[in-house]
Protein backbone atom coordinates (compact mmCIF):
# COMPACT_ATOMS: atom_id res chain seq x y z
CA UNK A 1 0.00 0.00 0.00
CA UNK A 2 1.41 3.38 -1.01
CA UNK A 3 -0.20 6.57 0.27
CA UNK A 4 0.25 10.12 -0.96
CA UNK A 5 -0.36 12.94 1.55
CA UNK A 6 -0.73 16.43 0.12
CA UNK A 7 0.99 19.06 2.25
CA UNK A 8 -0.80 22.11 3.65
CA UNK A 9 1.55 25.09 3.38
CA UNK A 10 1.92 28.68 2.21
CA UNK A 11 5.19 28.18 0.26
CA UNK A 12 7.13 29.35 3.32
CA UNK A 13 6.01 27.20 6.20
CA UNK A 14 4.53 23.74 6.51
CA UNK A 15 1.24 23.69 8.42
CA UNK A 16 0.41 21.40 11.31
CA UNK A 17 -2.57 20.03 9.33
CA UNK A 18 0.00 18.08 7.29
CA UNK A 19 1.38 16.32 10.38
CA UNK A 20 -2.16 15.36 11.43
CA UNK A 21 -3.00 14.05 7.96
CA UNK A 22 0.16 11.92 8.08
CA UNK A 23 -1.10 10.40 11.35
CA UNK A 24 -4.35 9.42 9.63
CA UNK A 25 -2.32 7.89 6.77
CA UNK A 26 -0.15 5.99 9.25
CA UNK A 27 -3.26 4.33 10.66
CA UNK A 28 -3.98 2.94 7.18
CA UNK A 29 -0.47 1.42 7.06
CA UNK A 30 1.97 1.34 4.16
CA UNK A 31 4.50 3.69 2.61
CA UNK A 32 3.70 7.38 2.99
CA UNK A 33 5.02 10.05 0.63
CA UNK A 34 4.26 13.77 0.89
CA UNK A 35 3.51 15.98 -2.09
CA UNK A 36 4.56 19.60 -1.70
CA UNK A 37 2.99 21.46 -4.62
CA UNK A 38 3.85 25.15 -4.70
CA UNK A 39 6.30 27.75 -5.87
CA UNK A 40 9.61 28.58 -4.18
CA UNK A 41 8.78 26.17 -1.37
CA UNK A 42 12.20 24.65 -0.57
CA UNK A 43 11.83 25.28 3.16
CA UNK A 44 8.48 23.46 3.14
CA UNK A 45 10.05 20.40 1.49
CA UNK A 46 12.79 20.36 4.12
CA UNK A 47 10.22 20.58 6.92
CA UNK A 48 8.05 17.84 5.40
CA UNK A 49 11.05 15.49 5.19
CA UNK A 50 11.31 15.61 8.99
CA UNK A 51 7.83 14.29 9.65
CA UNK A 52 7.88 10.85 11.30
CA UNK A 53 6.87 7.88 9.20
CA UNK A 54 7.36 9.54 5.82
CA UNK A 55 9.27 7.69 3.10
CA UNK A 56 9.77 10.44 0.53
CA UNK A 57 8.83 14.05 -0.19
CA UNK A 58 8.01 15.02 -3.75
CA UNK A 59 8.28 18.67 -4.71
CA UNK A 60 6.32 19.94 -7.71
CA UNK A 61 6.86 23.57 -8.65
CA UNK A 62 4.77 25.71 -11.01
CA UNK A 63 3.54 29.31 -11.04
CA UNK A 64 -0.10 28.19 -10.82
CA UNK A 65 0.74 26.11 -7.74
CA UNK A 66 1.75 29.17 -5.74
CA UNK A 67 -1.93 29.52 -4.82
CA UNK A 68 -2.76 25.87 -5.49
CA UNK A 69 -5.38 26.55 -8.16
CA UNK A 70 -7.93 23.73 -8.37
CA UNK A 71 -7.25 22.70 -11.96
CA UNK A 72 -3.48 22.77 -11.44
CA UNK A 73 -3.64 20.68 -8.27
CA UNK A 74 -5.94 18.20 -10.01
CA UNK A 75 -3.38 17.70 -12.79
CA UNK A 76 -0.48 17.20 -10.39
CA UNK A 77 -2.23 14.79 -8.02
CA UNK A 78 -3.92 12.74 -10.76
CA UNK A 79 -0.54 12.54 -12.53
CA UNK A 80 1.06 10.99 -9.44
CA UNK A 81 -1.77 8.60 -8.58
CA UNK A 82 -0.48 5.89 -10.91
CA UNK A 83 2.00 5.14 -8.12
CA UNK A 84 -0.38 5.29 -5.16
CA UNK A 85 -3.35 3.44 -3.70
CA UNK A 86 -4.66 6.39 -1.72
CA UNK A 87 -4.36 10.16 -1.48
CA UNK A 88 -5.07 12.03 1.75
CA UNK A 89 -5.32 15.77 2.39
CA UNK A 90 -6.63 17.93 5.23
CA UNK A 91 -10.23 19.12 4.86
CA UNK A 92 -9.17 22.78 4.70
CA UNK A 93 -10.46 25.10 1.97
CA UNK A 94 -7.23 24.54 -0.02
CA UNK A 95 -7.81 20.83 -0.44
CA UNK A 96 -11.62 20.86 -0.50
CA UNK A 97 -11.13 22.96 -3.63
CA UNK A 98 -9.53 20.25 -5.77
CA UNK A 99 -9.84 16.83 -4.08
CA UNK A 100 -13.32 16.19 -5.56
CA UNK A 101 -11.80 16.92 -8.99
CA UNK A 102 -9.13 14.30 -8.35
CA UNK A 103 -11.77 11.78 -7.26
CA UNK A 104 -13.91 12.40 -10.35
CA UNK A 105 -10.94 12.06 -12.71
CA UNK A 106 -9.97 8.77 -11.03
CA UNK A 107 -13.64 7.69 -11.10
CA UNK A 108 -13.80 7.09 -7.35
CA UNK A 109 -16.10 8.37 -4.61
CA UNK A 110 -14.29 10.77 -2.28
CA UNK A 111 -14.49 9.97 1.43
CA UNK A 112 -14.78 13.38 3.04
CA UNK A 113 -13.67 14.63 6.46
CA UNK A 114 -12.81 11.32 8.07
CA UNK A 115 -12.44 11.28 11.85
CA UNK A 116 -11.34 7.67 12.17
CA UNK A 117 -9.51 4.95 10.27
CA UNK A 118 -10.78 1.40 10.84
CA UNK A 119 -8.69 -0.33 8.17
CA UNK A 120 -7.17 0.33 4.75
CA UNK A 121 -10.62 0.67 3.21
CA UNK A 122 -12.97 1.51 6.11
CA UNK A 123 -13.36 4.93 7.66
CA UNK A 124 -15.53 6.87 10.10
CA UNK A 125 -16.94 10.22 9.04
CA UNK A 126 -19.47 12.60 10.58
CA UNK A 127 -22.71 13.25 8.69
CA UNK A 128 -25.63 15.56 9.48
CA UNK A 129 -23.38 18.10 11.18
CA UNK A 130 -21.87 15.41 13.36
CA UNK A 131 -25.24 14.25 14.68
CA UNK A 132 -24.47 10.84 13.24
CA UNK A 133 -21.23 8.99 12.58
CA UNK A 134 -21.09 6.82 9.46
CA UNK A 135 -18.70 3.91 9.09
CA UNK A 136 -18.11 3.46 5.36
CA UNK A 137 -16.15 0.92 3.38
CA UNK A 138 -14.78 1.98 0.01
CA UNK A 139 -14.95 -0.51 -2.85
CA UNK A 140 -12.91 1.75 -5.14
CA UNK A 141 -9.44 0.53 -6.05
CA UNK A 142 -7.97 3.93 -5.18
CA UNK A 143 -9.06 6.03 -2.21
CA UNK A 144 -9.44 9.80 -2.23
CA UNK A 145 -9.78 11.03 1.35
CA UNK A 146 -10.00 14.34 3.15
CA UNK A 147 -9.15 14.35 6.84
CA UNK A 148 -10.81 16.22 9.71
CA UNK A 149 -7.51 17.16 11.30
CA UNK A 150 -8.95 17.91 14.75
CA UNK A 151 -9.54 14.15 15.10
CA UNK A 152 -5.87 13.19 14.72
CA UNK A 153 -2.74 14.04 16.73
CA UNK A 154 0.19 15.60 14.87
CA UNK A 155 2.99 13.25 13.79
CA UNK A 156 6.41 14.02 15.27
CA UNK A 157 9.38 15.59 13.54
CA UNK A 158 12.33 13.25 13.96
CA UNK A 159 12.27 11.68 10.52
CA UNK A 160 14.55 12.07 7.54
CA UNK A 161 12.70 11.27 4.32
CA UNK A 162 14.31 11.45 0.91
CA UNK A 163 13.34 14.37 -1.34
CA UNK A 164 12.91 14.62 -5.09
CA UNK A 165 11.30 16.83 -7.72
CA UNK A 166 8.66 15.88 -10.26
CA UNK A 167 7.29 17.63 -13.34
CA UNK A 168 3.93 19.31 -12.87
CA UNK A 169 2.44 18.27 -16.20
CA UNK A 170 0.32 21.43 -16.03
CA UNK A 171 -0.87 22.73 -19.39
CA UNK A 172 -3.12 25.67 -20.27
CA UNK A 173 -5.53 26.54 -17.47
CA UNK A 174 -9.01 28.04 -17.64
CA UNK A 175 -8.59 29.82 -14.33
CA UNK A 176 -6.18 32.38 -12.95
CA UNK A 177 -5.37 33.87 -9.57
CA UNK A 178 -6.33 37.54 -9.29
CA UNK A 179 -5.73 38.49 -5.68
CA UNK A 180 -6.04 37.62 -2.04
CA UNK A 181 -7.21 39.49 0.99
CA UNK A 182 -6.07 37.74 4.12
CA UNK A 183 -7.36 38.75 7.51
CA UNK A 184 -4.40 40.31 9.29
CA UNK A 185 -4.23 39.17 12.84
CA UNK A 186 -1.62 38.76 15.53
CA UNK A 187 -3.78 36.11 17.10
CA UNK A 188 -3.19 32.39 16.58
CA UNK A 189 -4.92 30.67 13.69
CA UNK A 190 -8.39 29.44 14.66
CA UNK A 191 -7.90 25.74 13.94
CA UNK A 192 -4.46 25.62 15.59
CA UNK A 193 -5.14 27.74 18.69
CA UNK A 194 -4.96 26.24 22.20
CA UNK A 195 -7.74 28.57 23.31
CA UNK A 196 -10.67 29.87 21.27
CA UNK A 197 -13.21 32.48 22.30
CA UNK A 198 -16.27 32.74 20.08
CA UNK A 199 -19.21 35.09 19.98
CA UNK A 200 -22.71 34.46 18.71
CA UNK A 201 -25.84 36.38 17.86
CA UNK A 202 -26.07 37.44 21.49
CA UNK A 203 -23.09 39.76 20.92
CA UNK A 204 -25.58 42.07 19.22
CA UNK A 205 -23.14 43.75 16.83
CA UNK A 206 -19.68 43.49 15.28
CA UNK A 207 -18.62 46.42 17.45
CA UNK A 208 -19.40 44.41 20.59
CA UNK A 209 -16.88 41.73 19.58
CA UNK A 210 -14.34 44.21 21.02
CA UNK A 211 -15.52 42.94 24.41
CA UNK A 212 -13.89 39.60 23.52
CA UNK A 213 -10.60 41.10 22.36
CA UNK A 214 -9.12 41.94 25.74
CA UNK A 215 -9.92 38.43 26.95
CA UNK A 216 -8.48 36.89 23.79
CA UNK A 217 -5.30 38.95 24.32
CA UNK A 218 -4.93 37.74 27.89
CA UNK A 219 -5.50 34.10 26.98
CA UNK A 220 -3.57 34.14 23.70
CA UNK A 221 -6.81 32.95 22.14
CA UNK A 222 -8.06 32.87 18.57
CA UNK A 223 -11.43 34.52 17.96
CA UNK A 224 -14.32 32.66 16.37
CA UNK A 225 -18.03 33.03 15.82
CA UNK A 226 -21.22 31.12 15.27
CA UNK A 227 -22.90 31.04 11.87
CA UNK A 228 -25.61 33.31 13.27
CA UNK A 229 -23.00 35.99 14.01
CA UNK A 230 -21.55 35.62 10.50
CA UNK A 231 -25.02 35.70 8.94
CA UNK A 232 -25.77 38.87 10.86
CA UNK A 233 -22.61 40.42 9.37
CA UNK A 234 -20.90 40.91 12.75
CA UNK A 235 -17.63 39.22 11.72
CA UNK A 236 -15.96 37.69 8.63
CA UNK A 237 -16.93 34.23 7.41
CA UNK A 238 -13.50 32.76 8.11
CA UNK A 239 -14.27 33.13 11.83
CA UNK A 240 -17.13 30.68 11.50
CA UNK A 241 -16.98 27.56 13.67
CA UNK A 242 -19.40 24.78 12.84
CA UNK A 243 -20.73 22.41 10.21
CA UNK A 244 -20.33 24.89 7.38
CA UNK A 245 -17.26 26.61 8.79
CA UNK A 246 -14.23 25.36 10.67
CA UNK A 247 -13.81 22.52 13.11
CA UNK A 248 -11.78 23.30 16.17
CA UNK A 249 -10.66 21.22 19.16
CA UNK A 250 -8.72 23.54 21.46
CA UNK A 251 -7.82 22.96 25.12
CA UNK A 252 -10.37 25.63 26.05
CA UNK A 253 -13.35 26.86 24.05
CA UNK A 254 -15.30 29.81 25.41
CA UNK A 255 -18.72 30.34 23.84
CA UNK A 256 -20.23 33.76 24.49
CA UNK A 257 -23.80 34.62 23.52
CA UNK A 258 -23.99 31.40 21.51
CA UNK A 259 -27.17 29.37 21.98
CA UNK A 260 -25.52 26.14 20.81
CA UNK A 261 -27.30 25.15 17.60
CA UNK A 262 -26.38 21.64 16.47
CA UNK A 263 -24.52 23.12 13.51
CA UNK A 264 -22.25 25.08 15.84
CA UNK A 265 -21.71 22.20 18.24
CA UNK A 266 -20.55 20.12 15.26
CA UNK A 267 -17.49 22.33 14.97
CA UNK A 268 -16.40 22.60 18.60
CA UNK A 269 -17.69 19.75 20.72
CA UNK A 270 -14.35 17.94 20.60
CA UNK A 271 -12.76 20.77 22.61
CA UNK A 272 -11.15 19.56 25.83
CA UNK A 273 -12.89 22.09 28.07
CA UNK A 274 -15.91 24.17 27.09
CA UNK A 275 -17.03 27.26 28.99
CA UNK A 276 -20.21 29.10 28.07
CA UNK A 277 -21.64 32.48 28.96
CA UNK A 278 -25.27 32.98 28.04
CA UNK A 279 -28.18 34.76 29.67
CA UNK A 280 -30.63 31.99 28.72
CA UNK A 281 -30.18 29.19 31.24
CA UNK A 282 -31.98 26.77 28.90
CA UNK A 283 -29.60 27.41 26.00
CA UNK A 284 -28.43 24.08 24.50
CA UNK A 285 -24.80 25.22 24.80
CA UNK A 286 -25.02 24.45 28.55
CA UNK A 287 -25.67 20.79 27.73
CA UNK A 288 -22.13 20.46 26.40
CA UNK A 289 -20.36 23.06 28.53
CA UNK A 290 -18.12 21.96 31.39
CA UNK A 291 -18.57 25.36 33.01
CA UNK A 292 -21.66 27.43 32.37
CA UNK A 293 -22.23 31.01 33.51
CA UNK A 294 -25.82 32.22 33.21
CA UNK A 295 -25.37 35.96 32.90
CA UNK A 296 -25.78 39.00 30.69
CA UNK A 297 -22.62 38.91 28.62
CA UNK A 298 -22.29 42.71 28.61
CA UNK A 299 -21.90 42.57 32.37
CA UNK A 300 -20.06 39.23 32.57
CA UNK A 301 -17.36 39.87 29.97
CA UNK A 302 -15.79 42.94 31.66
CA UNK A 303 -15.94 41.08 34.97
CA UNK A 304 -14.36 37.99 33.41
CA UNK A 305 -11.54 40.11 31.97
CA UNK A 306 -10.99 41.82 35.33
CA UNK A 307 -10.93 38.46 37.13
CA UNK A 308 -8.37 37.12 34.65
CA UNK A 309 -6.25 40.17 35.40
CA UNK A 310 -6.63 39.59 39.15
CA UNK A 311 -5.67 35.94 38.75
CA UNK A 312 -2.53 36.98 36.93
CA UNK A 313 -3.50 35.40 33.64
CA UNK B 1 -26.44 32.74 -21.02
CA UNK B 2 -28.04 29.63 -19.59
CA UNK B 3 -27.67 29.03 -15.88
CA UNK B 4 -28.23 25.60 -14.33
CA UNK B 5 -28.80 25.20 -10.59
CA UNK B 6 -28.82 21.69 -9.09
CA UNK B 7 -30.74 21.47 -5.81
CA UNK B 8 -31.14 18.75 -3.18
CA UNK B 9 -34.03 17.90 -0.89
CA UNK B 10 -32.57 17.37 2.59
CA UNK B 11 -33.62 17.09 6.21
CA UNK B 12 -34.63 20.60 7.24
CA UNK B 13 -31.85 22.71 8.75
CA UNK B 14 -33.70 23.06 12.05
CA UNK B 15 -34.50 19.38 12.54
CA UNK B 16 -32.12 17.25 14.59
CA UNK B 17 -31.07 14.07 12.79
CA UNK B 18 -32.05 10.87 14.60
CA UNK B 19 -30.09 7.70 14.02
CA UNK B 20 -32.23 4.61 13.29
CA UNK B 21 -32.17 1.93 15.97
CA UNK B 22 -30.87 -0.67 13.49
CA UNK B 23 -27.90 1.65 12.75
CA UNK B 24 -28.66 1.60 9.03
CA UNK B 25 -28.87 5.36 8.67
CA UNK B 26 -30.73 8.49 9.72
CA UNK B 27 -34.51 8.32 10.13
CA UNK B 28 -36.15 10.46 7.45
CA UNK B 29 -39.72 9.26 7.88
CA UNK B 30 -42.26 11.90 8.88
CA UNK B 31 -39.74 14.69 9.26
CA UNK B 32 -39.69 18.11 7.62
CA UNK B 33 -37.61 18.20 4.44
CA UNK B 34 -36.44 21.38 2.68
CA UNK B 35 -34.14 22.62 -0.02
CA UNK B 36 -30.49 22.40 1.06
CA UNK B 37 -29.75 25.92 2.40
CA UNK B 38 -26.66 26.44 0.21
CA UNK B 39 -28.73 25.47 -2.84
CA UNK B 40 -31.24 28.19 -1.95
CA UNK B 41 -28.39 30.68 -2.11
CA UNK B 42 -27.43 29.26 -5.54
CA UNK B 43 -31.01 29.63 -6.78
CA UNK B 44 -31.12 33.21 -5.52
CA UNK B 45 -27.90 34.03 -7.36
CA UNK B 46 -29.25 32.61 -10.63
CA UNK B 47 -32.49 34.56 -10.29
CA UNK B 48 -30.52 37.74 -9.65
CA UNK B 49 -28.43 37.11 -12.77
CA UNK B 50 -31.64 36.83 -14.74
CA UNK B 51 -33.10 39.97 -13.18
CA UNK B 52 -29.88 41.79 -14.09
CA UNK B 53 -30.28 40.65 -17.70
CA UNK B 54 -27.09 38.54 -17.56
CA UNK B 55 -28.85 35.17 -17.63
CA UNK B 56 -31.32 34.45 -20.41
CA UNK B 57 -32.65 31.22 -18.97
CA UNK B 58 -32.50 29.61 -15.54
CA UNK B 59 -33.05 25.89 -15.01
CA UNK B 60 -33.39 24.15 -11.66
CA UNK B 61 -32.58 20.42 -11.56
CA UNK B 62 -33.01 17.91 -8.77
CA UNK B 63 -32.17 14.23 -8.57
CA UNK B 64 -34.25 12.35 -6.03
CA UNK B 65 -37.60 10.82 -5.12
CA UNK B 66 -41.00 12.01 -6.37
CA UNK B 67 -41.09 14.58 -3.57
CA UNK B 68 -37.96 16.27 -4.96
CA UNK B 69 -40.49 17.93 -7.27
CA UNK B 70 -41.54 20.07 -4.30
CA UNK B 71 -37.95 21.26 -3.99
CA UNK B 72 -37.89 22.10 -7.70
CA UNK B 73 -41.18 24.02 -7.26
CA UNK B 74 -39.53 26.02 -4.47
CA UNK B 75 -36.83 27.05 -6.94
CA UNK B 76 -39.44 27.89 -9.55
CA UNK B 77 -41.36 29.98 -7.01
CA UNK B 78 -38.17 31.89 -6.24
CA UNK B 79 -37.99 32.79 -9.93
CA UNK B 80 -36.27 30.02 -11.89
CA UNK B 81 -37.75 29.45 -15.37
CA UNK B 82 -38.20 25.70 -15.53
CA UNK B 83 -37.26 22.44 -13.87
CA UNK B 84 -35.71 19.07 -14.60
CA UNK B 85 -36.44 16.18 -12.27
CA UNK B 86 -34.39 12.99 -12.45
CA UNK B 87 -36.45 10.57 -10.42
CA UNK B 88 -34.77 7.94 -8.26
CA UNK B 89 -35.45 6.54 -4.82
CA UNK B 90 -31.82 5.53 -4.29
CA UNK B 91 -29.62 7.58 -1.96
CA UNK B 92 -27.00 8.24 -4.61
CA UNK B 93 -23.40 9.24 -4.01
CA UNK B 94 -21.92 12.53 -5.25
CA UNK B 95 -19.99 10.77 -8.06
CA UNK B 96 -23.19 9.33 -9.59
CA UNK B 97 -25.00 12.64 -9.07
CA UNK B 98 -22.16 14.55 -10.74
CA UNK B 99 -22.24 12.19 -13.73
CA UNK B 100 -25.98 12.71 -14.16
CA UNK B 101 -25.68 16.46 -13.75
CA UNK B 102 -22.97 16.45 -16.43
CA UNK B 103 -25.42 14.78 -18.81
CA UNK B 104 -28.11 17.35 -17.96
CA UNK B 105 -25.69 20.28 -18.31
CA UNK B 106 -24.55 19.07 -21.72
CA UNK B 107 -28.10 18.43 -22.93
CA UNK B 108 -29.14 21.91 -21.80
CA UNK B 109 -26.01 23.64 -23.12
CA UNK B 110 -25.46 25.38 -19.77
CA UNK B 111 -22.89 28.20 -19.63
CA UNK B 112 -22.82 28.50 -15.87
CA UNK B 113 -23.66 26.11 -13.06
CA UNK B 114 -24.26 27.54 -9.60
CA UNK B 115 -24.78 25.08 -6.75
CA UNK B 116 -24.41 24.79 -2.99
CA UNK B 117 -20.90 24.14 -1.65
CA UNK B 118 -22.17 21.18 0.36
CA UNK B 119 -25.40 19.43 1.26
CA UNK B 120 -26.09 19.50 4.97
CA UNK B 121 -27.15 15.85 5.14
CA UNK B 122 -24.19 13.77 3.99
CA UNK B 123 -21.68 16.63 4.25
CA UNK B 124 -19.47 15.30 1.41
CA UNK B 125 -18.97 18.72 -0.19
CA UNK B 126 -17.76 17.01 -3.34
CA UNK B 127 -20.50 17.14 -5.99
CA UNK B 128 -19.55 20.59 -7.32
CA UNK B 129 -15.86 19.80 -7.70
CA UNK B 130 -16.62 16.44 -9.31
CA UNK B 131 -19.07 17.96 -11.78
CA UNK B 132 -16.61 20.70 -12.77
CA UNK B 133 -13.87 18.12 -13.35
CA UNK B 134 -16.13 15.80 -15.39
CA UNK B 135 -17.07 18.78 -17.60
CA UNK B 136 -13.44 19.98 -17.67
CA UNK B 137 -14.68 23.35 -16.43
CA UNK B 138 -12.88 25.65 -14.01
CA UNK B 139 -14.40 26.03 -10.55
CA UNK B 140 -14.86 28.88 -8.13
CA UNK B 141 -15.68 27.16 -4.86
CA UNK B 142 -17.23 28.71 -1.74
CA UNK B 143 -18.18 31.91 -3.55
CA UNK B 144 -18.61 35.12 -1.59
CA UNK B 145 -19.44 37.18 -4.69
CA UNK B 146 -19.38 36.76 -8.46
CA UNK B 147 -19.11 39.15 -11.40
CA UNK B 148 -19.60 38.16 -15.04
CA UNK B 149 -17.82 40.10 -17.75
CA UNK B 150 -18.06 38.77 -21.31
CA UNK B 151 -16.69 35.26 -21.42
CA UNK B 152 -15.21 35.31 -17.95
CA UNK B 153 -16.47 35.16 -14.40
CA UNK B 154 -14.61 36.63 -11.45
CA UNK B 155 -15.26 34.78 -8.22
CA UNK B 156 -14.33 36.00 -4.76
CA UNK B 157 -13.95 32.85 -2.68
CA UNK B 158 -14.09 32.22 1.05
CA UNK B 159 -10.79 30.62 2.08
CA UNK B 160 -9.26 29.83 5.46
CA UNK B 161 -7.81 33.13 6.58
CA UNK B 162 -9.74 35.46 4.28
CA UNK B 163 -10.83 35.91 0.69
CA UNK B 164 -9.28 34.89 -2.62
CA UNK B 165 -10.23 36.15 -6.07
CA UNK B 166 -9.96 33.97 -9.16
CA UNK B 167 -10.98 34.62 -12.77
CA UNK B 168 -12.50 31.72 -14.68
CA UNK B 169 -13.17 31.26 -18.38
CA UNK B 170 -16.80 30.38 -19.07
CA UNK B 171 -18.39 27.89 -19.09
CA UNK B 172 -17.67 27.59 -15.40
CA UNK B 173 -19.03 26.22 -12.15
CA UNK B 174 -19.47 28.16 -8.93
CA UNK B 175 -20.33 26.75 -5.52
CA UNK B 176 -22.22 29.05 -3.19
CA UNK B 177 -21.11 29.93 0.32
CA UNK B 178 -23.11 31.62 3.03
CA UNK B 179 -22.43 35.26 2.23
CA UNK B 180 -23.04 35.15 -1.53
CA UNK B 181 -26.55 36.53 -0.96
CA UNK B 182 -29.60 36.27 1.22
CA UNK B 183 -32.24 34.12 -0.48
CA UNK B 184 -35.69 35.65 -0.93
CA UNK B 185 -38.93 34.18 0.32
CA UNK B 186 -41.22 33.19 -2.52
CA UNK B 187 -44.33 35.37 -2.64
CA UNK B 188 -47.76 33.76 -2.82
CA UNK B 189 -48.40 34.93 -6.42
CA UNK B 190 -45.02 33.48 -7.43
CA UNK B 191 -45.80 30.21 -5.67
CA UNK B 192 -49.04 30.04 -7.70
CA UNK B 193 -47.20 30.95 -10.89
CA UNK B 194 -44.59 28.26 -10.21
CA UNK B 195 -47.29 25.58 -10.35
CA UNK B 196 -47.68 26.28 -14.05
CA UNK B 197 -43.96 26.24 -14.87
CA UNK B 198 -42.81 23.08 -16.67
CA UNK B 199 -40.81 20.30 -15.00
CA UNK B 200 -39.27 17.78 -17.35
CA UNK B 201 -39.16 14.22 -15.97
CA UNK B 202 -36.13 11.99 -16.53
CA UNK B 203 -34.67 8.80 -15.09
CA UNK B 204 -31.03 7.86 -14.37
CA UNK B 205 -31.35 5.35 -17.25
CA UNK B 206 -32.28 8.20 -19.65
CA UNK B 207 -28.98 9.81 -18.76
CA UNK B 208 -27.00 6.59 -19.28
CA UNK B 209 -25.22 6.76 -15.95
CA UNK B 210 -24.10 3.81 -13.83
CA UNK B 211 -25.24 4.76 -10.33
CA UNK B 212 -23.88 1.75 -8.42
CA UNK B 213 -22.56 2.95 -5.04
CA UNK B 214 -18.83 2.88 -4.36
CA UNK B 215 -19.11 3.13 -0.61
CA UNK B 216 -20.81 0.61 1.64
CA UNK B 217 -22.30 2.10 4.77
CA UNK B 218 -21.49 -0.48 7.42
CA UNK B 219 -23.25 1.37 10.22
CA UNK B 220 -24.47 4.77 11.33
CA UNK B 221 -24.25 5.52 15.04
CA UNK B 222 -24.85 8.33 17.49
CA UNK B 223 -21.76 10.41 18.23
CA UNK B 224 -20.19 10.10 21.66
CA UNK B 225 -22.27 12.26 23.96
CA UNK B 226 -20.70 15.04 25.94
CA UNK B 227 -21.85 15.38 29.52
CA UNK B 228 -23.12 18.69 30.77
CA UNK B 229 -20.88 20.15 33.46
CA UNK B 230 -21.67 22.59 36.23
CA UNK B 231 -23.05 26.11 36.43
CA UNK B 232 -20.79 28.65 38.06
CA UNK B 233 -22.04 31.60 40.12
CA UNK B 234 -20.03 34.42 38.61
CA UNK B 235 -17.03 35.41 36.52
CA UNK B 236 -14.68 35.02 39.50
CA UNK B 237 -15.70 31.41 40.00
CA UNK B 238 -15.40 30.75 36.25
CA UNK B 239 -11.80 31.99 36.26
CA UNK B 240 -11.06 29.96 39.40
CA UNK B 241 -12.46 26.74 37.86
CA UNK B 242 -10.66 27.23 34.54
CA UNK B 243 -7.38 27.97 36.31
CA UNK B 244 -7.37 25.65 39.30
CA UNK B 245 -9.70 22.79 38.37
CA UNK B 246 -9.37 22.42 34.59
CA UNK B 247 -5.90 23.96 34.37
CA UNK B 248 -6.54 25.43 30.94
CA UNK B 249 -5.66 29.08 31.58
Amino acid sequence: MAILVVAEHDNTSLKDATHKTVTAATKMGGDIDILVAGKGMKSVIAAAAKIDGVRAVIGVEHASLERQLAEAMETVVVGLMGNYDAVLAADTTTHKNYMPRVAAKLDVQQISSITGVESTDTFIRPIYAGNAMATVQSTDSKKVITVRTTAFAAAGESGSASTSDADSGIGALKSEFVGEELTKSDRPELTAAKTVISGGRGMGSGENFKLLEGIADKLGAAMGASRAAVDAGFVPNDWQVGQTGKSVAPQLYIAVGISGAIQHLAGMKDSKVIAAINKDEDAPIFQVADYGLVADLFKALPEFEAELEKAGV
Amino acid sequence: MKVLVPVKRVLDYNVKARVKSDKSGVDLSNVKMSMNPFDEIAVEEAVRLQEAGTATETIVVSIGPAKAQETIRTGLAMGMDRGVHVQTDDDLEPLAIAKMLKAVAEAEGADLIVMGKQAIDNDYGSTGGMLAALLDWPIGSAANSIAIDGGAITVVKEIDGGLQTVKLQMPALVTADLRLNEPRYASLPNIMKAKKKPIEAKTPADLGVDTAPRLKTLKVTEPAAREAGIKVEDAAQLVDKLKNEAGVI
